[in-house]
């Protein structure tokens, strides 16, 4: 057959899509369950990182269900408990809802001392894509026992920072509610001065569109549990 | 006949040798100056890149040079397209299965590996016309090429920039010692941005040619 002729072109072309579209397919098809697991695991580490737990890709399975289990929460923005698994709610696809229509889940996690920890998933966008995060809080349900971050893809060693320990420490024992009782949130503010501010933490140098995600992400994030936390 | 020929004979050795100095794909012909500047922040992520790039070069080299007398030459652009998108995603998803975290952080730039313009430049330069075990060798070569010029900018950039080197599997070393923070050291947050790379490869150009006079162009 004539090599250059439009005939054995088509087919070639033709031929070629079909083989790459299947070996894709399948390779596709078969590393599905392991990268779903992969996903589930980086959750449940992020999760026990919140109240100061550290767990590899080995051992978080086990220490997830050792310390939360089935000791979860889902609940409306009235703080009344409804119908549904924590861990399978989508914060993306719920913070495209209106807030009285989404659903917040709540895990609660045991550590050694039989203390009880709130810990709340957060979502929100840094200045190239989504962050994400989850705050612990004390039985109080007002002071902050831990935090942690994460990102997809911001500015390495400037936004990418908020991922770092010396931030996340930065939350500890702040608090979100003030002496009246009204919703504060936590700032995240420049230049210092949060400084002996309570409800406010320092923001990363560098990175000020990702400091201020985060800032917005705390607040629409737990705005949603407000009522549940008041009570 | 070249079949008769050695594996590593001097020719052969040159493919791998040249384009780590010679024919730097990055230095010299000025390619894949992209990604270089995207993932050389930090030294683990610009490894890492430089092992894709390697194993989609090699094996793209490979298979265009297995096909290279069946493809029809008018659509052989998208041939080479195809064939590399196609090694890419699977590198994505091994990536994605096998090494969470390091796909973690690669995040969209893997991807862009489609783009690289040395991969696309070797099949139509050299797998178009030679054998597959020389291809083979070609690829590694030009890998290795942009690799290292990619580790040594990421060494720089990270060092001067977070005073950091991070290196896979042995995670984040403080290499700076604090003493020297305490006296006054800054980190130096430009080396992080992507201008800083550019003239980081503009500065190990400068170095390369001022030391071999031959590659100066008149």
């Amino acid at each position: 057959m004539d090599k250059q002729g439009n005939l054995y072109t088509f087919l070639y072309a033709s031929v070629m899509v079909i083989v790459v579209a299947a070996i894709l397919a399948f390779v596709s098809v078969s590393l599905d369950d392991v990268q779903k697991k992969n996903v589930e695991v980086a959750k449940k580490i992020d999760l026990l990182k919140s109240v100061g737990i550290n767990s590899d890709a080995k051992t978080a399975e086990k220490l997830y269900d050792e310390r939360i289990g089935n000791n979860t929460k889902v609940i409306n923005m009235n703080g009344e408990e409804v119908e549904g698994e924590a861990f399978k709610i989508d914060l993306t696809k719920e913070n495209r809802k209106p807030a009285e229509d989404r659903k917040y889940p709540l895990y609660i996690c045991t550590l050694d001392n039989g203390d009880e920890k709130l810990i709340i998933p957060l979502r929100g966008v840094g200045l190239w894509g989504p962050i994400w995060g989850y705050i612990s809080l004390n039985e109080d349900k007002e002071t902050i026992f831990g935090a942690t971050f994460d990102h997809k893809g911001e500015t390495p060693g400037l936004g990418a920072e908020i991922s770092q320990d010396f931030f996340e420490e930065e939350f500890k024992g702040k608090t979100i509610f003030d002496e009246s009782g009204s919703f504060t949130s936590i700032k995240v503010v420049k230049g210092g001065l949060a400084a002996g501010n309570d409800h406010a933490v320092d923001a990363v140098t560098g990175g000020t569109i990702t400091s201020n995600g985060v800032q917005d992400m705390l607040w629409n994030g737990l705005s949603g549990y407000k009522e549940y936390l008041k009570n | 006949m070249s079949n008769k020929e050695p594996l590593f004979s001097a020719k052969n050795r040159k493919l791998i040798t040249n384009p780590l100095s010679v024919q730097n794909p990055i230095t010299i012909q000025v390619l894949g100056i992209c990604s270089a500047l995207a993932v050389t922040a930090k030294l683990e992520p610009a490894i890492v890149m430089s092992i894709s790039v390697i194993f989609v070069l090699v094996f793209a080299n490979v298979i265009i040079s297995l096909m290279r007398n069946t493809i029809p030459a008018r659509i052989r652009i998208i041939v080479q397209l195809v064939i590399v998108a196609a090694l890419v995603i699977l590198v994505d998803q091994i990536l994605k299965a096998f090494a969470y975290e390091v796909s973690k952080q690669l995040s969209v730039f893997v991807g862009l590996i489609i783009t690289n313009c040395i991969i696309m430049g070797r099949l139509e330069a050299f797998a178009l016309g030679n054998k597959p075990w020389q291809s083979a060798l070609d690829g590694v070569g030009n890998g290795a090429g942009y690799g290292i010029i990619l580790v040594i900018v990421a060494f720089f950039r990270e060092l001067f920039g977070s005073g950091t080197l991070t290196l896979p599997g042995l995670g984040t070393l403080h290499v700076i010692p604090q003493i020297f923070y305490d006296w006054g050291y800054a980190n130096n947050g430009f080396m992080i941005l992507p201008p800083m790379a550019l003239i980081t490869v503009g500065i190990i150009i400068w170095v390369q040619r001022s030391r071999n006079k031959d590659l100066v162009e008149s």
